[in-house]
């Protein structure tokens, strides 16, 4: 474990500016990793990337690689990819199905539990005081949490339970499997991986800054007819809110029931998707129904690392100061494949390497960078909205869309974790 | 049909054309997309495909189903044309300014089907610069071309990237 840093975060964070550094100082990056990739609850995988004993599926949390394996009891484990013998990595693929990984070093065995099973040639550790089998089993990541189907890591022993760090955002994962006729989401159409040349928390604030869409965005949203544009115009009646514990969202709710008008929130209408509107009205009755269906799904950014976009999920990995990769891939609804067939279609329109939203995002991303690391001005100013924030019937910080306020929740949260 | 049996990577039997003429229209037409994209013309390249065409580049190997899995880019005709719109607009920022490319078309091998298309198979090297810096991409292709006067067009287009299954930077010019 690292010492703590001499920096004293109230020189580098107020209430509406931060400092530039903060986005490229390496030993600051180190430093967020032991403070809260490998500490806090981290988004690792959804269960339905295992849906069978002994499935597995490698994951990450922060830069290293996690294997996330469904044992033969149908537990899911959280397993480093590191043999506790010599520190190979036991496992290379990228899925699969496996009782047990076997180290290709020296043959060291483990149960997909992370067990050791068996080391080759024993006789070499018989009467060893230091080669107990129950000690040298793969670390496990120490705490497992599951809502909804998420399945979240934290490498602390002890700290918060997942919902309390969830807090109040646990409601979008809610309305967001609630968009499914059976309840649930399931994650099966593979991810896309984009790398960008940027500091993670770039990523993490676009993810709800309503600012940006009207000017990045305007090349696809001009051609292509697009009712995303106006969602976060200046007349919009959308919000910005701040859950705290870092999370944020657009709530594009308000937009949507000012038109009233099913599947708005989708690009498309009724008529379009029939068998998914009569399994809604089956499962919640026409009245919810068509409540569910106006409001659409969240545009919700869990901290540090996971991203709804009403139709996609963001993971977001840092790899190095100024590298992170996007994994992403489009939700499914279970029970749904006509609309899971237009989700993946939209999906691959829109985001990965080459999609019309998120290749001109990380552009944006990229610049930032490079922008940051020129001396002067030293702070970046996250003031929009500030004197016009008002908190909701929950006691959430809410303001106009376009306004900076889950930015503000962004920082105040880090400061926290970093202080701590 | 003038052809010659000969082994392909998966072993089937692939009927490679020995008609040199049909060879070289192949060719000059692949040169010409190749060129088409380096220089960004955007229009000249749009009216390469037929009405019915798809633009593929899967993710995560060669042989995924793109109806039930993400792709890279997965586009229809109509979509061909968004693509090359948002492109044309002038604030496609990935693209402006634009790449600087330069690519190499290679290992051209040509067969005519049955139903009269023709399929070629090309590698390709790109080398591109950009705001980021200077990155090289591979791929391995496949095109399916339809006769139209003494040229083709392209009804289908799949691209291979070498390393698809990683992180991948942004792809925002034509491949």
């Amino acid at each position: 474990m690292m010492q703590n840093s001499q920096v004293n975060f109230d020189s580098l964070i107020t209430s509406n500016r931060v400092h530039g550094s903060l986005y490229s100082d390496e030993a600051l990056f180190r430093e967020e990793l032991e403070k809260i990739w490998f500490r806090t609850w981290v988004y690792v995988g959804h269960e339905s990337e295992a849906p069978n004993p002994n499935d597995f599926v490698m994951k990450s949390i922060g830069p290293q690689p996690i294997i996330m394996v469904r044992n033969k009891d149908g537990e899911l484990r959280l397993l480093q990819n590191r043999c506790p013998h010599r520190g190979n990595q036991v496992c290379v693929k990228n899925s699969g199905n496996a009782k047990m990984f076997t180290c290709p070093y020296h043959s060291w065995t483990f149960s997909n539990s992370g067990e050791l099973i068996g080391y080759a040639f024993p006789d070499g550790y018989a009467g060893h005081p230091d080669a107990d089998k129950t000690k040298l089993g793969l670390a496990r990541v120490p705490r497992v949490a599951s809502y909804r189907g998420f399945v979240f890591g934290s490498m602390a022993e002890e700290g918060p339970s997942l919902e309390e760090h969830l807090g109040g955002a646990a409601e979008t994962l809610d309305r967001l499997c609630e968009t499914s006729p059976e309840g649930e989401i399931e994650i099966t159409a593979g991810f896309l991986q984009h790398k960008t040349q940027s500091n993670w928390k770039f990523l993490v604030e676009n993810e709800t800054d309503g600012y940006h869409p009207a000017f990045v965005h305007a090349s696809i949203f001009n051609v292509a007819d697009s009712g995303i544009g106006g969602l976060y115009g200046a007349e919009s009646t959308a919000l910005a809110r701040d859950y705290g514990n870092g999370h944020t969202e657009n709530d594009l709710r308000p937009e949507f029931r000012k038109f009233d008008e099913p599947l708005r929130w989708f690009g498309t209408d009724e008529t379009r998707l029939p068998d998914y509107v009569s399994k809604m009205n089956a499962a919640y009755g026409e009245k919810r129904a068509r409540e569910i269906m106006v409001d659409g799904t969240p545009h919700v950014m869990i901290y540090p690392n996971l991203f709804i976009a009403e139709i996609q999920l963001f993971v977001i990995q840092p790899t190095a100061v100024n590298q992170t990769i996007q994994h992403v891939t489009a939700l499914q609804f279970k029970g749904a494949p006509d609309l899971n067939r237009r989700m993946r279609q939209q999906t691959m329109g829109s985001v990965g390497p080459a999609g019309f939203l998120l290749a001109d995002d990380s552009e944006m991303y990229e610049r930032t960078q490079r922008g940051v690391e020129s001396r002067d001005p030293e702070w970046l100013f996250l003031g929009r909205g500030e004197q016009r924030e008002t908190r909701d019937e929950n006691g959430f910080r809410v303001s106009h869309t376009t306004d900076e306020t889950p930015s503000r929740g962004i920082w105040r949260h880090y400061k926290s974790l970093m202080e701590a | 049909m003038a052809t010659v049996a000969v082994s392909s990577e998966t072993s089937q039997e692939v009927q490679k054309t020995t008609d040199l003429s049909l060879y070289h229209q192949v060719s000059q037409f692949l040169f010409e997309e190749a060129r088409l994209q380096d220089d960004h013309e955007y229009d000249d390249w749009e009216a390469l495909w037929t009405d019915d065409a798809i633009y593929w580049i899967p993710a995560n190997g060669a042989d995924i189903d793109p109806e039930n899995k993400m792709s890279i880019i997965y586009d229809n005709r109509s979509r061909i044309g968004l693509r090359v719109r948002q492109l044309n607009s002038g604030k496609r920022f990935s693209q402006e300014p634009r790449s600087s490319i330069c690519r190499t078309v290679s290992n051209i091998e040509v067969r005519e089907l049955d139903n009269g298309e023709i399929e070629a198979r090309t590698n390709a090297m790109i080398f591109e610069s950009n705001l980021r810096g200077e990155q090289l991409w591979s791929t391995r292709n496949t095109f399916l071309l339809r006769r139209e006067g003494d040229s083709f067009k392209m009804t289908k287009k799949i691209v291979v990237l070498t390393n698809n299954d990683k992180a991948i930077y942004t792809l925002a010019f034509l491949i």
